[in-house]
């Protein structure tokens, strides 16, 4: 029985309670009227918030385009890079997006193999989230090479100087698993959209229904198709898996297999990963908690998911604390002077500011979700998903410039300020993540239909039988 | 010219849909579909399908792409561009592992996807259902089963009535060119 039949005087709506399991649609809905609410969204115009965020978000790839151009015609010396800190914020903004696309991924693959049935309201917009993500991240390596009509020497393809790329450097293995990750996380998505695409275009008519017919394939629904398609999405799942806890886990060689204090520790990728998850977590709730709104999604992104979400943040946070602690227990442990330095310079030094701005962000700024009353206020989890956000792109930048700041020889050391075209850059990549995630609420279903129909108890063949008896 | 393609029945939920799918399948016929806005939990066995051979296709491509993924940096690495890096042998089989697990998944995902789609005759953008106009519901609400005429014992007449009489609902014959 579910835990929450405890506080029914708190949040009416989440009590509803079927055969023991929380019922995960709220509102009476039947799967008529959720086809209608979901596909509805897309049919219609859009509210005017959608056309001022859109606007918005496409002022700011105009601006990282410009920004781009300007890297491209200048060179890397139109950002702050200076001689020790020759990693900036490139990678600080390709760390961060990778990781927030991880939590699509946990969504979709990791919660569907256990089970988790909550997972089917939110699966389909985490993961257009992720393929978002990995797309904008994949921006910041292709430009930070400077002359990027060059950037093809990234791949392993015979080239007029018969040379080939080191297979024993972890930034190869990072092209290969994260366009792995790419590239399955974009089929995973369309796999699961094809059903959906089916029931948009069998409303539709003219144009509309034909293009929504040839990318939903054919779909008919018959149990002889779902039997091969779930078969798949089983396999995918279990495909992703794996691929999701190693993508960051390769990045954070990137760092780990580099001689740089601060950055040469075994504890660097399942740290990363459990950041990633966070991070992402965190942008999955603020995206949720705009569009539930925007969209009036409250019965299907019920109180309830935002709930769950909110403890696999604290989960993860606290996961991401106790990392932050072990790093200065090893350094401690180690007795090495320059590992210690490392870190007492990191939390002490001239970036304490930014230190101390990630530690509360991701680590104190979790621990409110110890308390129920806060893990369900919409406008406490909202706040704390921005300030995980933040923290998260500040643990990036603490790694990345603390550790290359204080060189090997302390006549090298320097201060890393950015310029303003990081910082146009990087504001510009959120217009580039809005510009794609817009789109995708604007035309394709942002809810995944058959999934969710498949978790109401009007699916279970046995619900009925039930009925019959007159056990309900 | 217009012909007989099929019938199709509604049914009213997932429950009865099982029930007609036990039915049509002890009644002889082979070439019915179950068709569902969602799959039904335990369809497969009232419908009295195999497993599904998905499996095997992902586990060949998964080692296909794994086995090519380490043959190409064996490959690169100690015979076309041999280069001493830190001393480390030209065959670095451990440093070679991420992107041997990489290629692993790729393959594996490709095999599922498309392996699925060779399985289920996708795309297949024109079938005779989509002549029926309730048929569209059937992505949205409603249960239906459908028999081709193709099937051995498919009779005009007598499968309609034969649906009409497990419950089937809104009978209709489908024709189409």
């Amino acid at each position: 029985m579910s835990i929450l039949k405890k506080h029914p005087e708190r949040d009416p709506g989440a009590t509803e309670v079927v055969g023991g399991d929380e019922l995960l649609v709220t509102g009476g809905h039947d799967f008529t009227s959720l086809t209608n609410k979901v596909s509805g969204i897309v049919e219609n115009k859009p509210p005017s918030q959608w056309w001022l965020v859109f606007t918005m978000a496409v002022s700011g790839l105009m601006l990282l385009l410009g920004a781009i151009g300007w890297l491209v015609w200048e060179g890397t010396g139109v950002w702050g890079l200076n001689n020790p800190v020759g990693w900036g914020w490139a990678i600080v903004n390709f760390v961060f997006w990778v990781g927030i696309g991880h939590a699509g991924t946990l969504i979709s693959a990791i919660l569907f193999l256990l089970r988790q049935q909550w997972r089917t309201a939110i699966n389909r917009f985490a993961e257009a989230m992720t393929i978002f993500a990995v797309i904008t991240a994949l921006v910041f390596p292709g430009i930070h090479v400077g002359r990027i009509w060059l950037a093809y020497y990234m791949f392993p393809i015979p080239n007029q100087m018969l040379i080939w790329p080191n297979f024993r450097s972890p930034l190869l293995w990072d092209i290969f698993a994260v366009g792995t990750y790419f590239t399955v996380s974009t089929l995973f998505w369309y796999v699961g959209l094809i059903p959906d695409l089916a029931t948009l275009r069998d409303r539709a008519t003219k144009t509309r229904k034909k293009v929504l017919g040839f990318f939903a394939m054919g779909w008919r629904g018959g149990n002889r198709q779902w039997q091969h398609y779930e078969k798949a999405y089983l396999m995918l799942a279990g495909l992703a898996t794996p691929l999701v806890l190693s993508v960051h886990s390769v990045v954070a060689t990137d760092f780990a297999t580099s001689m740089v204090p601060g950055w040469h520790t075994t504890i660097f990728p399942p740290y990363f990963v459990a950041g990633a998850v966070f991070s992402g977590f965190g942008m999955v709730m603020t995206l949720a908690l705009i569009a539930r709104k925007i969209y009036g999604l409250e019965d299907i992104i019920t109180v309830n998911h935002l709930e769950k979400m909110n403890k696999i943040i604290l989960v993860t946070g606290s996961m991401v604390g106790y990392a932050y602690m072990t790093e200065f227990f090893i350094a401690w442990y180690s007795q090495n002077e320059f590992e210690v330095f490392a870190f007492i310079n990191r939390a002490f030094g001239p970036y304490a500011w930014a230190y101390w701005i990630m530690f509360l962000c991701n680590v104190i700024t979790p621990q409110i979700f110890w308390f129920k009353k806060l893990r369900r206020s919409i406008p406490v989890m909202f706040v704390a998903s921005i300030f995980v956000n933040i923290g998260m792109w500040f643990e990036r930048f603490v790694i990345t410039v603390t550790s290359l700041s204080r060189d090997f020889l302390p006549s090298s050391w320097d201060y890393f300020s950015p310029s303003i075209w990081d910082i146009l850059t990087f504001v510009g990549s959120f217009g580039l993540f809005f510009t794609f995630f817009l789109l995708f609420l604007r035309f394709l279903p942002m809810v995944a239909l058959s999934e969710v129909k498949g978790v109401m108890p009007e699916a279970d063949p046995h619900h009925y039988h039930h009925k019959e008896g007159g056990a309900k | 010219m217009n012909q007989t393609l099929g019938v199709l029945a509604r049914f009213a939920n997932p429950a009865e849909l099982i029930e007609a799918a036990q039915k049509v399948r002890d009644a002889g016929f082979e070439k019915f579909d179950c068709h569902s806005p969602f799959p039904i939990h335990g369809m497969d066995d009232a419908m009295g399908l195999k497993r599904s051979i998905l499996g095997y296709i992902v586990g060949g491509m998964t080692i296909t792409g794994a086995t090519l993924g380490m043959a190409l940096q064996y490959w690169i690495a100690a015979i076309e561009y041999p280069l001493v890096i830190s001393g480390k042998p030209f065959f670095s089989w451990q440093a070679f592992i991420i992107v041997t697990f990489a290629l692993f998944v790729l393959f594996g995902a490709f095999g599922a996807v498309f392996g699925m789609f060779g399985l289920n005759r996708l795309p297949r953008l024109h079938h005779p259902l989509f002549y029926s106009d309730q048929f569209a519901k059937a992505t949205d609400d409603a249960f239906f089963v459908s028999i081709e005429v193709a099937d051995k014992k498919f009779d005009e007449t007598k499968t309609q009535e034969f649906l009409a009489s497990i419950g089937g609902a809104d009978i209709e014959l489908v024709v189409g060119e």
